[in-house]
């Protein structure tokens, strides 16, 4: 495409576009962008490079979209040439509240299913979302040009869903490029343009806020009524701060500066904020000058579900994971943290997160970008426990227990959907039920996958239930899950001792059912992972004062050098000058040396458990409790 | 005090569990064979000597000599005493020093124990290893018990002190057929027994079979009993312990041996042999014209000494003789902290123990109570010495002093 004539800020609205891809991860939404900007001509064939629109390192290594980003694109039809604003979003269900940020700035929405794989629990329920946002969906089977694909079969599902014909049911390749341009057709005819009132004091809503070393917080808005202008003081209607822009622009596929932005369109403002809650995402962005009277509808603030204490392995380290956590809030609204101090890991931080997958990227964003090295405790949910005095506690961390006897405690449930073919149905309905699932409803969404309902507690799905999910079924299940209330529930907490001394990192609050198996596991795997000492180390599991299960590590007998002469001096000093170095690696606890690396793989979950001595202990444990 | 160590790199086959420094082959090239062994040796005492000379080390006459391997006994026994000639030429020979070789139960008879006596050596340490056929084959040694007895026949009759080394731990060795090699030793009347824990080393056969899981590996526990086993069977012999793996009767220690634990001066001379000096300030550390010489450390604090290591493979060791440069691949500078690191990690491996004054408050009181305590030391005199329990757990006490250190 030539030189483009629809210029930001003075684009009529009839002609934009603004939507949405819906997909689930690897289902190649990102391929089927690329192949959009290459078609649209703004990347030169050249520049192209796959999964152009993925920023950070981590990914594109990882292959998901983690925020989203708005980009302008022009495509001619019938001799007209049309602005689309197309927005990425997440697929994973950590991310939910990114999509819905997303599809609010929206008024159509691509939903994109794999041919091979058919739809997934998470884009069903983000379709929902989209269809409660009155978006239009132009549905789309990706990865036609794969053996594998099944297209009809799959489209006649998704016809099932949404409630159109099997043949309005697009079929593109991303990989190929083709039906791309007809998709990018169907967008234009399909999709209704913005109604904003481009006459009437400007209002735009933030949908999202990134920090960028360069250029600061930049912010992305979608222009709902009036226009904005470069020149012009910005008033945030809810934080009620007036800034005075450094930029406003859209983003084609580069950062571009424009003159102004007018009612419909997406772009970005860039304000020199320092900080983004002095850019908070659902706030509306008015003029200054010439101010709206009502704010746009925001959003609901995303709450952490998982909380986990993140310690960093050389605790002088402490000051910059401080300063390192306050950087990735800046781009990170959902991330919350505050300092937590552990008698076995030092100085920390408390962090809660929207989901593990979060807490993976988190974690990973602050080694890989910051060059820390942490641990991180076992995660946990937050738990409501009402104490025998009637005291009601707030518990973010198994260490905030409260001693003596417990009164009730409520933990956090979430309504999972999981759709899976339908063989796999009985060892989905096992998995549920070993996690304390209550069963719901059944549907048939085709003739060979369910969607089933179950209602589980949070923290039964924060462990490792979605990796047995998927080794259960093959890899076909998927799941999504949303908050859906308390439910109280019998707890206990369990606590770790070496040597008599409890080991805050390793309590955990789990069910009593499951007490028995966490204590059996914890005391084997540390049996394992501490070196034998001078003298003998108990290691034991309690709930309380009453002793769960128990291991013991055998006193080391014998640790020396047979033979030391003239030439073994030299070799000899070094390997004890190298033991040396590598003691301060190791924790104290009493009198004990626990290496650091003991610490990690025994907070890593692992596969123990399966073997017979594991079973075994477990079922004695449980036959004392009686 | 100055010593002197001969290594000699030849054996007639190389033992499944052994990585020390020796060969099979009879001629390694660059003079180094076996026929024309000692002559390279006392070529190489000439250039050492130069080299203490012209770096102002003089050093007494030597206190003992001590050849070891490989096998010595593989050389002639005419070799093995024009060395020793050499060395009394080179350094002189103290009167009453000890001069010891290691020998190869197959490979002496009486008329090579006689000559070895008759040119001065006094003291022949026999590498028995066990007394149980089933482990000596394991350990892949070829000599029966019988030729260890007759060889202290020959030993006692020429007039020379003999000792025997033990090996525990071989893969297969029961409690029992360890009983048997320590009290079948005793019973040969030695006066200066060596028992060692089997050290596998990755690079050998017996390594190799191990990490393949054809053979079980040497376990701790089981040879921490044994080494309970020996050490109360030679005491109860009246042979005392004095170092880790030494027991003797009173006066008949390896002075060549506490020599290196009270890190005292040597020379050693042959491929891979390792010598020390405590009074050698960094500037005197030669660089060999090749360059192949690493000087430890590359520090400019105060060294408090010198250690340097020949090359290890005879024929590249020859060429360096031939070309009449020290052959030595590295040497490091001792700082005065590393020098104290070796203090405390040799000072505990022996009976006398370590003259705990000397590290003033370095190491404070509560830290040798502590060890006390916790049963791994005794203190007597101003003397740390370690408990059975302490020569055991050796490693927990030198780590936990250097800990102190900082």
């Amino acid at each position: 495409m030539g030189q483009q004539h629809n210029q930001p800020g003075f684009t009529d609205q009839s002609l934009i576009r603004n939507f949405c891809i819906i997909a689930h991860i690897d289902h190649g939404k990102s391929t089927v962008a690329d192949r959009i900007l290459q078609l649209s001509g703004i990347v030169p064939e050249r520049e192209m490079r796959d999964r152009f629109l993925d920023r950070m390192d981590i990914e594109q290594e990882r292959g998901i979209t983690i925020k989203s980003q708005a980009v302008r694109v022009p495509w001619a039809f019938d001799g007209t040439e049309y602005t689309l604003g197309m927005i990425d979003t997440p697929g994973h269900v950590d991310f939910t509240y990114e999509v819905s940020r997303a599809l609010a700035a929206c008024e159509g929405a691509v939903l994109l299913v794999d041919a091979t794989q058919g739809i997934e629990a998470q884009t069903l329920s983000n379709l929902y979302m989209a269809i409660d946002h009155d978006l239009a969906i132009i549905p789309v089977l990706n990865k036609i040009d794969l053996p594998s694909a099944e297209p009809d079969k799959h489209a006649e599902e998704i016809a099932g869903l949404i409630g159109c014909d099997s043949s309005d049911v697009l079929r593109v390749s991303g990989k190929t490029g083709e039906g791309v341009a007809e998709l990018l057709d169907r967008i234009v005819t399909d999709i209704p343009a913005p109604k904003g009132n481009p006459d009437a004091p400007a209002r735009a809503l933030i949908f999202d806020s990134v920090y960028d070393s360069y250029r600061g917080i930049v912010t992305y808005i979608r222009m709902v009524d009036g226009e904005l202008h470069s020149r012009e003081k910005l008033h945030m209607m809810g934080i009620g701060m007036t800034h005075d822009p450094i930029e406003i622009g859209v983003i084609s596929p580069d950062m571009m500066p424009t003159k102004a932005l007018g009612a419909g369109e997406v772009g970005y403002v860039i304000t020199g904020a320092k900080d983004v809650s002095q850019s908070k995402v659902g706030d509306t962005i008015t003029s200054a000058a010439n101010p709206a009277t009502e704010p746009l509808e925001g959003y609901r603030d995303p709450q952490p579900m998982v909380y986990a204490g993140l310690f960093p392995i050389d605790n002088a380290q402490f000051p910059e994971l401080r300063e390192a956590l306050d950087k990735l809030k800046l781009n990170d609204a959902a991330l919350i943290y505050e300092p937590e101090t552990s008698v076995a890991l030092g100085f920390g931080f408390r962090c809660g997160f929207l989901g593990l997958l979060h807490m993976e990227i988190v974690t990973e964003r602050l080694s890989r970008e910051f060059n820390l090295d942490l641990i991180s405790t076992a995660p946990n949910v937050p738990y409501e426990v009402t104490a025998e005095d009637g005291s009601v506690h707030r518990v973010t961390n198994p260490s905030e227990f409260p001693d003596g006897k417990i009164k009730r405690i409520v933990e956090p449930m979430v309504a999972a959907d999981i759709i899976t073919p339908k063989e796999f149905i009985g060892a989905v309905m096992d998995l549920c039920q070993d996690h304390r699932g209550q069963m719901g409803t059944m549907e048939y969404i085709s003739a060979d996958r369910v969607e089933m309902h179950y209602r589980i507690p949070l923290a039964e799905i924060v462990f490792d239930f979605f990796d047995q999910l998927k080794s259960r079924t093959k890899g076909y299940a998927s799941l999504d899950y949303h908050e859906d209330g308390e439910q109280a529930a019998d707890l206990v907490k369990v606590d770790i001792l070496i040597q008599g001394e409890k080991v805050d990192a390793f309590s955990a609050i789990v069910h009593r059912d499951k007490a028995y198996s966490y204590g059996v596991m914890m005391t084997k795997k540390l049996r394992e992972l501490i070196p034998r000492q001078q003298f003998e180390i108990p290691i034991q599991a309690a709930i309380g004062s009453r002793i769960i299960a128990r291991e013991n590590i055998r006193a080391l007998r014998k640790d020396v050098l047979a033979k030391c002469y003239g030439g073994d001096i030299s070799r000899k000093r070094k390997l004890l000058e190298k033991q040396k170095a590598g003691k301060k690696r190791m924790k104290m606890l009493g009198h004990v040396e626990v290496p650091q690396e003991a610490f990690i793989a025994a907070l890593s979950t692992g596969d123990a458990g399966n073997d017979r001595d594991t079973k075994d202990k477990i079922r004695a444990a449980q036959k004392t409790e009686g | 005090m100055f010593e002197v160590y001969i290594h000699v790199p030849f054996c007639m086959r190389r033992c499944g569990y052994c990585d020390f420094n020796t060969y099979t082959a009879i001629d390694m090239g660059a003079g180094a064979s076996r026929s024309n062994y000692a002559n390279m040796v006392i070529r190489e005492m000439a250039i050492v000597r130069e080299w203490q000379e012209r770096h102002g080390i003089a050093e007494p006459t030597a206190g003992t000599v001590f050849f070891g391997g490989g096998t010595p006994t593989i050389l002639k026994a005419a070799d093995l005493v024009n060395m020793l000639d050499a060395v009394r030429k080179t350094w002189g020979i103290a009167d009453n020093a000890e001069i010891t070789t290691e020998a190869n139960p197959d490979t002496v008879d009486a008329d090579y124990v006689r000559e070895l006596a008759d040119g001065g050596f006094n003291r022949i340490s026999f590498g028995m290893q066990s007394a149980v056929p089933h482990v000596l084959k394991t350990l892949d040694r070829t000599h029966t018990p019988d030729n260890v007895a007759a060889g202290i026949a020959a030993a006692n009759k020429a007039g020379m002190r003999s000792s025997v080394d033990l090996i525990y731990g071989a893969p297969g060795e029961s409690l029992d057929d360890w009983r048997t090699s320590v009290n079948t030793a005793i019973d040969l009347g030695v006066n200066h027994i060596s028992a060692y824990a089997l050290t596998v080393a990755p690079n050998t056969t017996m390594g190799r079979r191990i990490a393949a899981g054809t053979l079980p590996t040497p376990d701790d526990d089981d040879e921490a009993t044994k080494y309970e086993i020996a050490d109360s069977l030679l005491s109860a012999a009246g042979l005392e312990w004095y170092e880790i793996s030494n027991w003797a009767r009173s006066g008949y220690e390896s002075r060549h041996n506490l020599g290196y634990w009270r890190n005292v001066d040597w020379a050693g001379l042959g491929p891979g042999a390792h010598s020390h000096y405590n009074a050698a300030p960094p500037a005197h550390v030669p660089v060999p014209p090749d360059g192949r010489c690493l000087i430890g450390g590359g520090n400019t604090e105060a060294t408090s000494g010198l250690r340097s290591w020949d090359i290890a493979h005879p024929h590249l060791w020859g060429t360096a003789i031939n070309e009449g440069r020290i052959p030595w691949a590295g040497s490091e500078s001792i700082t005065a902290e590393e020098n104290l690191e070796e203090t405390i990690m040799l000072g505990l491996r022996i009976r006398e123990g370590l003259e705990i004054t000397q590290f003033g408050g370095a190491i404070t009181e509560t830290t040798w109570r502590e060890l006390e305590h916790d049963g791994l030391v005794t203190i007597e005199h101003h003397r740390a010495v370690p408990t059975l329990r302490g020569r055991l757990l050796n490693d927990t006490i030198i780590t936990k002093l250097l800990e102190t250190l900082g």
